[in-house]
């Protein structure tokens, strides 16, 4: 037993260390969080599309006045982060599973990244001004 | 590759990322709703504009198939990740049902949609 050349000998097998992973090397956090985001946005559909709904045709006074309402606001809210983060995850599955080339991967993954925050957050930005009523 | 039959399920799969992809896409457009209802009324206006226009009603039609369509076809792998669903017949019934069902549901929304306000 020369282990002294290598720092950290562990009694696992490499097959132990790799396993559970997967390709994105993270393990299953992300397939169980799109599956909580998705369960999130079935159970918010109905409400999401009633709101949706009471605004059709209606001025901007009257959608102002209704999407500053704190149930339609909350509704809103946890529609939008649960989709943003369910589709951030999706499109990262489809980058990974078509996208070869290692930098244009890492790339196309950094994007996806910025984009799905931008889309949570500008949405949540004109949701809570509307809230505060500035 | 002679050995594969082209099955609905394999088809269908496809369609689930598709459909993920375009709704990933037109968030673009419930941003520019909510941005605008937090803007003022004259940026409102504009994108009732545009969603009141013939294409724009397409989009939107769009966007709602491909919404309930994605989400009955996520149900679908819910029953699958809960273990239950992979006899022949009964995926392809899922299947048919995610289908189905999507266009269905599509319809119906649109249906109430002009019933209680579309065309104020």
């Amino acid at each position: 037993m020369s282990g002294s050349d290598t720092p950290k000998r562990s009694m696992r097998t490499p097959l132990g260390r790799v396993r559970n992973l997967g390709a994105a090397h993270s393990g299953t956090s992300d397939f169980w969080r799109q599956r909580i985001t998705g369960v999130a946005m079935t159970l918010l559909m109905i409400p999401g599309l009633v709101i949706i709904m009471m605004l059709l045709g209606r001025n901007q006074v009257y959608a102002a006045q209704t999407l500053s309402s704190i149930p339609v606001a909350v509704i809103l809210l946890l529609f939008i982060l649960a989709s943003a983060w369910h589709m951030k995850i999706g499109m990262q599955v489809v980058i990974e599973d078509y996208v070869h080339n290692e930098k244009l991967k890492l790339t196309a993954i950094m994007l996806n990244n910025f984009f799905s925050f931008a889309v949570a957050l500008a949405s949540t930005y004109a949701i809570l001004k509307l809230s505060s009523g500035v | 590759m002679q050995v594969y039959r082209w099955t609905l399920t394999m088809a269908m799969s496809i369609v689930h990322r598709a459909t993920g992809i375009a709704l990933y896409v037109g968030t673009l457009l419930l941003v520019w709703w909510l941005v605008a209802a937090a803007s003022g009324p004259a940026a409102y206006a504009h994108v009732q504009a545009f969603s009141g226009s013939i294409i724009g009603r397409l989009i939107v039609f769009g966007y709602t198939w491909a919404l309930m369509h994605h989400m009955l076809s996520g149900i679908r792998h819910f029953v699958w990740d809960l273990g239950y669903g992979f006899k022949a017949n009964e995926r392809e019934a899922l299947t048919w049902g995610a289908l189905i069902g999507g266009i269905a549901l599509t319809v119906l929304v649109w249906i109430i949609a002009y019933a209680i306000g579309g065309g104020r």
